[in-house]
């Protein structure tokens, strides 16, 4: 059926209650692309076989999207009647069974690899304060929707947004309400979003565009495929919203081809709205229309910058080009153009219906609202949380990130990527917002964030980033082409015991150079992982030129690996495992490593039972 | 005006400009090198940050346009580092071996980095050096010296619009290659060196290193096609080393191939430094006394004879204006004869005679310049991008920046890849075509009526008789689809500002005059002309021969298109001479030469023209030729009509004299001396200022400045154009009344010349051959980018004779093989008046049952086999279309 006006909506959410009897059990199996890498095609296969050849009449099978446990996949989560919920890890075939005979026939749910999220989801038609750590704005119906049902997201008062702007707010009246919530851009650069709109709404111009840039790049981080593959129609509907408030008919979400699933998802999406007259002519009976257009990138970093990006939508070079104009001057086929990114669209639907008092009650001042976070590296839960800004480093780490693995300790977190810069363990107490991260020499963003513990060796993270903006660098211009490679080479020297005091004032000079004169976002953030290093951990820099020495251990050049006698127990476990048989020594006898043969893999100090093998 | 402070200065800029540009009007030096004045400014190289107070990182000075109250900061400690900081990182990855380097001297980058303290990078690493592409024939490119300025990729792409050179790879392996890294001379490049004009340091250059040292630039026009690009001939101690290409109106700082590397046939040795006189039928070094002693005899023998009726001269497209202006005097009042011609006959005569009966004058209506505002562009029977390849790239220009090619052609040329119609019709079927468009656009109601109304006559007529034609049968004659044509129609007629563009393919058939008639009915019906971007443009081919034209080398004309029928034209002439200007109608150049055949013209006075190769039916020429009594040639080489010839006298290239060309736009343009004749040769117009006073009239010209002045005198159109003008501006198009008037952009705004357009009713009739079961082909001729007309010039290039050195005849894959004839094969082309043999090229872009051939090759010429039959108002030879046949040689 085609929706012809607020009624037809509001009537056929009603029908999706009204006709069907809920079942005694839904059981939901989380499919997003980290379900799926970990299994879940088949825990969902066992689920339906086994539900079938006992003939459960009383069980509903749903896949949906992730919830953020990526560490813990597959998961699935058992929802009875009265609304309980268990939630399961590491559900593998046999787990399974254990859960359908358990709980599902018997009623008794299982306590074994079971998670208790400390995890609040917003709910679009009620307020409720907040009372848990992690707080879902953006990510309110990833785990919980068929991504792949249009029905279930109007359940969930999908395209009420939409609705109400179409039928109770004039253009105007939608920036204004945006506007006054404070929400920030989420790609990382945190502009305004409500003033964004408000200066392509002001563009007089024939045609304009909305762009959803799902070109998500930064090494480390995925919320917005975890978006796209849990929820696609409330970006669908955010965009279209961001169409009438500007007065733009056209969109195209720009995604990168390595998100397969999430593609397939838009594509259904888009398809399951224009048919029932959500996206297309005439939506809802109105006069106004909005189609979307998927456009499909290759994968380059440079393309999540704005005007790069859209250069790739005309079927350009990926370069970005000189700003202003700005793209809401000037953009997509030089017509005015509004570009977000997924998470910030995210966050447009429950804006409208809860209104923006309710978001800037979230978070901080400045960076009202949620921010979702990937977190990685060292720490414990890696996986996707959406938490208030303003929660400090420590509550992010201890709290909610449930500490660093193996209990060491907590040496920085790098935020922001390959354009964001480290923040030491002597800042743990600073909150995370926009600003709160620039001044640090961070920034925000998309919200990858990577713990590192004292293992780490800070040089060698900033060569790892640096590497990254090398090979992911346009060469439009001379700094970033030409500069960041020759930082690079800088870092090599010194990782690899050449440096000098020198390279290390050379390193500062130009990073701040290249930040100064570089073209675009992406090349002027290029050179804050190392200016952040060397701005907290300058003495491992000097160490490495100096004392030729890296404090972490991490630098082949400038390591090597001893045997203690009085450790070793002569179990020849080191010499056997060495990829290059430099290990000498008698079955119990004192074992010996020819250094100026050792590779420096590790391999020996990794299989030493008895902690014999030390780095120094 | 927005008011805003550079370096304390305060400066009030208008809205739109750029640092950089206010800067340099404070003479505040702001080091550039991807900046391209007048184009985009892109921000690449990064080497003229400034410091924008408030902002927080360094703007680039080319890409940031001022704002009201802006305060900018140039010379800072930090933007001195910056940009130092920026050179480094380039010179780190730049080859600077100078010594070995073309640019040296003269390097953009070096002094920069010279300016900023760098005399070597400060970044040391191992260079891996690419080897350099030198598989073009005209330049190379080294990317070890290349920095990624971009400048040839944007001026290839843009203005160009060849898009032979691109970026390859990403980031720190940026560089500038043709696609996928194929080798230069394998690519889409056509070697207009348009990239090496930009081109900041060595990485571009030309094969002869030298070229880059020079001491003296003269500012000049080109010698080659009627664009008149405005160029500088880099000379050296009397030396030619090069040619940089300026600024011209009509060029915008663009040239082609030819213009910028075809110039070493100025000091060829080949060059005629001494008059020939036949002796014992052998032509043998003289005196220009004892040259004179020949000609004065034979002349006054002629005269005795047959008074002025005995005496013809051709005039030449090549030399100047005032050479023209004084050889028709020469002819007119000591000859006592009309028998003046040149090649334009062949060319533009038909326009001359078309448009002069449509509009009442006959040249392009629009300017060059235009041409990038035009809506729609009808390309019919010109192959512009290699006959003006300059124009070309405009049209190009236009349709990227939206405007709808449409071109008509019996060849798939290049320009169809940037049109939207292409209606591939059979030679000889203009009229067919234009009458079916005319056609097409009164069905659909598309007649512009008030201009009608307003501005014609014998639109009733006209209308009348294409009452009795249809559409279809019309596509039907020129083997094209209907739907095709009148969708082609309708957009030209729809079109807010569309611009007709013709040339030989329109021109040179016995219904040459009609084609140019029907051009004129078309731009009318639609009243596309009379405005700005919307006109009708015939492109004229020669570098002057519209003001060979303008200055009557023409049977019927005095200067400025004054009849000779006229009396008081005559009169006025005689009276400013002290001369008698003769009554009797001229001869035309193929009438002259039946009149040598018969016996009538016994003196012949070639000057600068080449019809051995560039004339139809050369067999009989040939014998014409080989008969006639006297025959004075004036050239810079013995070329083939030369070798016929009793004296030969040695002439001035354009590089050795001073004088105006007028080119295709109307625009009059200076040309300067820069060399030095060589050996005795002397400049045309003093040639024939010596002759005159050997023929007892007292002629005292002393520079080409005070023939001028007697043009400005007599001719009404020129009355304006005076050396002082000329050589304090831009050149300026006629008519220009007087000092004061500025010239005439484009024709015909509210009044025709003539007063109303007169429509004219042309049915299509055959061409005077076509093809029967003994010569089933028809042939088509033409030129070909690299050579020039009969190759007395570009042959004399080695770059230009590798690729394009031989000649060929193109055929449809299907014929060819239906013949057994494969690519490259030898093959005999036949027709009743003779055959030659070529190399066969088979392609796919020319209809069945059509061959072409380019003309330029003396050793298989094409006009061996073209008919000579007539257009009976404009005396143009049928070139474009006769029947022949093929076989393997």
């Amino acid at each position: 059926m085609k929706i012809r006006s607020f009624d037809d909506l509001k009537q056929y959410k009603k029908s999706l209650y009204g006709n069907k009897k809920t079942a005694k059990y839904t059981v939901l199996v989380g499919m997003a692309t980290c379900g799926v890498a970990s299994g879940a095609n088949t825990t969902m296969t066992a689920f339906e076989e086994t539900v079938n050849e006992l003939g459960l009449k009383n069980v509903t099978l749903k896949r949906t999207g992730c919830i953020g446990y990526c560490f813990l996949e597959p998961i699935a989560e058992v929802i009875d009647e009265q609304g309980n919920s268990t939630i399961y890890t590491k559900v593998d075939k046999a787990k399974v069974a254990e859960i359908v005979s358990s709980h599902l026939q018997n009623g008794k749910p299982l306590t074994e690899g079971v998670i208790k999220p400390d995890m609040q989801r917003i709910n679009l038609a009620e307020v409720k304060p907040i009372q848990k750590r992690q707080l879902r704005v953006a990510l309110r119906n990833c785990g919980v929707i068929d991504p792949e049902s249009l029905d279930d997201y109007i359940k969930y008062d999908g395209y009420m947004a939409l609705a109400k702007c179409l039928f109770e707010l004039t253009p105007n009246g939608v920036i204004e309400i945006i506007k006054r919530s404070g929400l920030r851009g989420r790609g990382g650069g945190g502009f305004s979003t409500g003033l964004k709109w408000s200066f392509v709404a002001k563009e007089n111009a024939p045609v304009k565009n909305i762009i959803c840039n799902a070109d998500e790049g930064d090494p480390g981080a995925f919320m917005d495929r975890s978006i796209l593959e849990g929820d696609p129609n409330s970006i669908l509907e955010a965009m279209a919203i961001a169409g009438y408030a500007t007065g733009a008919a056209h969109g195209y979400i720009y995604i990168r081809a390595e998100y397969p699933m999430a593609v397939k998802r838009l594509k259904i999406a888009i398809a399951q709205a224009t048919e029932m007259g959500l996206l297309g002519d005439n939506i809802m009976g109105t006069d106004f229309s909005f189609d979307i257009q998927i456009k499909l990138g290759a994968g380059a970093f440079v393309c999540g910058e704005e005007t790069a990006l859209i250069h790739s939508i005309e079927g350009k070079r990926g370069e970005p080009k000189m700003k202003p104009p700005y793209p809401a001057k000037r953009g997509l086929w030089g017509e005015p153009t509004c570009v977000n990114n997924v998470e910030t669209y995210a966050n447009i639907c429950p804006i409208i219906i809860k209104g923006d008092q309710w978001f800037n009650s979230m978070g901080t001042t400045k960076s009202p609202g949620t921010k979702v976070f990937a977190l990685a590296g060292k720490i414990n839960n890696v996986g996707l949380v959406e938490v208030p800004m303003g929660i400090t480093l420590r509550e992010m780490i201890y709290d909610v990130g449930g500490g660093i693995v193996d209990g060491k300790a907590f040496k920085a977190i790098q935020t922001g990527g390959p354009s964001g810069g480290v923040i030491p363990y002597t800042m743990l107490d600073t909150p995370i917002e926009y600003d709160s991260l620039v001044a640090m020499g961070s920034m925000m963003g998309s919200g990858g964030m990577i713990v590192m513990d004292e293992d780490d060796c800070m040089v060698n993270i900033a060569k790892f980033y640096l590497e990254f903006s090398v090979e992911e660098s346009c060469g439009r211009c001379t700094p970033c082409r030409i500069g960041n490679k020759r930082l690079f080479e800088i870092l090599e020297k010194i990782t690899n015991g050449n440096g000098t005091m020198d390279d290390i004032r050379k390193l500062k000079e130009l990073g701040r150079v290249i930040k100064d004169t570089a073209l675009c976002g992406l090349g002027q953030t290029s050179p804050n992982p190392v200016l952040s290093t060397l701005h907290f951990f300058e003495d491992e820099y000097i160490a490495h030129v100096v004392d030729r020495t890296c404090p972490a251990k991490t630098c082949s050049s400038l390591i090597r690996y001893f045997i203690m006698p009085d450790k070793c127990i002569g179990c020849t476990l080191c010499a056997r495992v060495c990829p290059v048989s430099c290990i000498d020594g008698e079955r119990k006898a004192l074992h010996s490593i020819r250094q100026h043969e050792c590779i420096k893999c590790g391999a020996c100090m990794d299989a030493c039972k008895s902690n014999a093998i030390v780095k120094r | 005006m927005i008011n805003v402070t550079i370096d304390g200065h305060k400066i009030q800029v208008s809205e739109g400009t750029s640092v950089l540009e206010a800067a340099r009007r404070l003479d505040i030096n702001i080091p550039t090198l991807c900046h391209i004045p007048g184009m985009d400014a892109e921000g690449f190289c990064r080497v003229c940050v400034v410091e924008l107070v408030g902002a927080r990182n360094l703007v680039p000075a080319c890409a940031s346009i001022l704002q009201e109250g802006m305060k900018i900061i140039t010379d800072s400690p930090r933007v001195f580092n910056a940009r130092r900081q920026v050179l480094d990182l380039l010179l780190s990855k730049h080859n600077a071996n100078c010594f070995a380097c073309y640019k040296h001297g003269d390097c953009l980058f070096h002094r920069y980095c010279l300016e900023y303290g760098l005399q070597k990078s400060s970044y040391e690493h191992l260079q891996a050096w690419k080897p350099i592409d030198d598989s073009n024939p005209f330049y190379n490119f080294d990317p070890n010296k290349c920095i990624l300025c971009r400048k040839c990729e944007r001026i290839c792409a843009e203005k160009q619009c060849v898009e032979a050179l691109a970026l390859c790879e990403r980031g720190f392996d940026n560089h500038i290659a043709p696609a996928f890294d194929a080798p230069l001379g394998n690519s889409a490049c056509v070697s207009c060196g348009n990239c090496l004009t930009v081109c900041p340091t060595g990485a571009l250059y030309p094969k002869t290193l030298l070229s880059g040292h020079y001491n003296k630039m003269t500012e000049t026009v080109c010698p080659y096609c009627g664009v008149g690009c405005k160029m500088g001939l880099l000379t050296h101690e009397g030396r030619v080393m090069g040619v940089q290409p300026l600024k011209g109106a009509a060029n915008d700082g663009l040239m082609c191939v030819k213009g910028r590397f075809a110039y070493n046939f100025i000091q060829h040795p080949d060059r005629l430094k001494k008059p020939l006189i036949r002796k014992n039928g052998k032509l043998t070094e003289a005196s220009w006394e004892e040259a004179y002693d020949v000609i004065i005899k034979a002349w006054n023998k002629a005269k005795a004879v047959g008074g002025g009726s005995a005496i013809a001269g051709l005039a030449s497209a090549r030399c100047t204006n005032e050479e023209n202006y004084l050889f028709q005097k020469l002819l007119r009042g000591l000859g006592n004869t009309n028998n003046i011609d040149h090649c334009a006959r062949l060319c533009h005569a038909s326009t001359v005679a078309g448009l002069q009966m449509s509009f009442g004058s006959g040249a392009m209506t629009n300017s060059i310049a235009e041409i990038t505002d035009m809506d729609v562009i009808f390309v019919i029977g010109s192959n512009t991008t290699e006959t003006h390849p300059v124009i070309a790239t405009k049209m190009r220009q236009a349709a990227k920046k939206g405007a709808v090619i449409i071109v008509a052609e019996p060849r798939r040329i290049e320009l169809c890849n940037d049109a939207q119609f292409f209606l591939q019709i059979k030679p000889g079927t203009n009229v067919a075509l234009l009458n079916g468009m005319l056609k097409a656009i009164l069905e659909a109601g598309l007649e512009n009526k008030n201009f009608i109304n307003e501005r014609t006559e014998g639109f009733n007529e006209l209308k009348a008789y294409l009452d009795t034609v249809t559409v279809e049968e019309c596509a039907e004659i020129c083997r094209v689809e209907a739907a095709l044509l009148r969708k082609a129609a309708e957009t030209y007629a729809r079109a807010k500002n569309a611009g007709i563009f013709y040339a030989m393919g329109i021109t040179q058939h016995s219904t040459g005059t009609d084609g140019v008639r029907m051009v004129a009915n078309l731009a009318m019906l639609c009243g596309q002309i009379g405005k700005e971007a919307s006109g009708v443009n015939p492109l004229r081919g020669q570098n002057n021969v519209q003001g060979s034209c303008d200055m009557a080398a023409l049977p019927g004309d005095l200067p400025g298109y004054q009849k000779v029928a006229d009396p008081k034209a005559r009169e006025k002439f005689s009276k400013a001479w002290g001369l008698p200007v003769p009554e009797t109608a001229g001869k035309t150049v193929s009438e002259i030469f039946n009149a040598i055949d018969d016996g009538e013209i016994k003196f012949l006075y070639i000057m600068g023209e080449n019809p051995m190769v560039s004339d139809p039916d050369l067999n009989h020429l040939e014998k014409v030729l080989a008969k006639i009594p006297f025959l004075l040639v004036q050239d810079i080489f013995l070329n083939e009509t030369a070798a016929f010839a009793d004296v030969v006298l040695p002439a001035a290239s354009f590089a050795e004299k001073d004088g105006t060309f007028t080119n295709t736009e109307r625009r009059v343009q200076c040309l300067h001396k820069a060399v030095k004749l060589p050996g005795e040769a002397k400049a045309d117009w003093q040639i024939i200022t010596e002759l005159m006073n050997k023929l007892g009239y007292k002629a005292s010209y002393s520079h080409p400045a005070e023939i001028m002045a007697e043009i400005n005198a007599l001719t009404p159109s020129y009355g304006g154009i005076t050396y002082n003008r000329l050589e304090n501006g831009e050149g300026l198009q006629w008519p220009c009344l007087n000092e004061e008037h500025k010239g005439t952009k484009f024709l015909h705004k509210d009044k025709f010349t003539r007063g109303l357009g007169a429509f004219a009713v042309c049915p299509y009739t055959l061409s005077r051959e076509v093809p029967d079961t003994e010569y089933p082909f028809i042939l088509t001729t033409g030129r070909v980018l690299y050579q020039y007309h009969t190759r007395t010039m570009t042959g004399k290039s080695a770059g230009v004779q590798e690729i394009a050195g031989e000649p060929y005849v193109e055929i449809n894959r299907l014929d060819a093989h239906s013949l057994g004839i494969a690519n490259g094969d030898k093959v005999t082309v036949s027709s009743r008046r003779g055959s030659v043999i070529t190399t066969a090229k088979v392609v796919e872009t020319i209809g069945r049952g059509v061959l072409f051939m380019p003309f330029h090759y003396s050793q298989a010429a094409a006009n061996r086999l073209t008919n000579k039959a007539l257009d009976p108002y404009a005396k143009i030879p049928e070139l474009k279309v006769c029947a022949v046949k093929i076989y393997k040689a």
